[in-house]
């Protein structure tokens, strides 16, 4: 398991995808599951800096964990909380700026990834769960 | 992030170069409206996606944000060359679905 720990600024959001491409990048994963994995963490790191924090600084917490083939993501902020997330996550809807933001950011990570989970409390902050089964390579089939 | 434009008759081409992340959208997003509005009578936008490595949904707000600014303006958004992760982003999104519905609104006219 790895855990890491950074500052909610937008610059860190390249640190974080590449930190979990690193994560999964031994299971030998398929150039498509590593795109997935790589804008799920982005969608959840990205609402923590924009919405958790407000774009203010806080600390985002990601934690990396391998069970086999499976690979769950989960990422943490300490920010304003979520009131209804059910509502939160039905497509399109956004708090933000309707010109700027599509409020597709819980649509992308509940397709990209097998698994989303979302806890939230107001006032006190948002874990984002995501699971994925790295599927296994076909060469590593034929060699078995 | 970096941009290139490139204009031709009444169509301007953006071509993108890079990650296309939160980090990047507001910058990018005013880049492209300034070049849109200073060059004038622009038909078509043209945003070349051929070198975007990597795109979020900030990316899709940044692409539906020109979308509805070329409407206002009275002309049309086009994206060409998206690779394997932005098309499925793309598509997922709703975004491609937008784009052919207008050229269908138009080929009816
Ligand atoms: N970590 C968070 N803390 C507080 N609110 C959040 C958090 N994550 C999501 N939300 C809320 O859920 C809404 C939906 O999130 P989602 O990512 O689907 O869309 P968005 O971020 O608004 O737009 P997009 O992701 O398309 O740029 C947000 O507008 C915000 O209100
Ligand atoms: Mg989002």
């Amino acid at each position: 398991m790895i855990k890491l720990e950074f500052l909610s600024l937008s610059k860190n959001e390249s640190f974080a995808r590449a930190a979990a491409a690193a994560f999964i990048a031994p299971l030998d994963p398929t150039i498509e599951e590593l795109a997935d994995v790589r804008t799920a963490v982005s969608e959840a790191v990205t609402n923590a800096v924009i919405h958790g924090y407000r774009n203010g600084l806080g600390n985002v917490m990601m934690e990396l964990t391998l069970k086999g083939r499976l690979f769950t993501v989960r990422v943490e902020d300490k920010g304003c909380g979520i009131e209804d997330i059910e509502l939160a996550m039905k497509p399109f809807y956004t708090t933000g700026n309707r010109s700027e933001r599509s409020g597709m950011g819980f649509a992308v990570m509940a397709a990209f990834m097998d698994k989303l989970k979302v806890e939230s409390k107001l006032g006190s902050g948002t874990t984002v769960i995501m699971e994925k089964l790295i599927a296994k390579p076909l060469e590593s089939e034929q060699n078995e | 992030m970096q941009i290139t434009f490139k204009k031709r008759g009444s169509t301007l081409t953006a071509l993108l170069e890079g990650e296309l992340d939160q980090h990047c959208a507001s910058e990018l997003r005013s880049a492209i409206d300034t070049a849109v509005r200073s060059e004038g009578n622009i038909e078509i936008l043209l945003l070349d996606l051929g070198r975007v490595s990597f795109m979020d949904s900030s990316g899709i707000g940044v692409i539906l944000g020109r979308y509805k600014l070329m409407r206002k303006l009275g002309g049309e958004l086009a994206i060409a060359n998206a690779q394997p992760q932005v098309e499925k982003l793309l598509k997922l999104s709703g975004v491609y679905a937008l784009l052919d519905a207008k050229r269908r609104e138009k080929a009816s006219e």
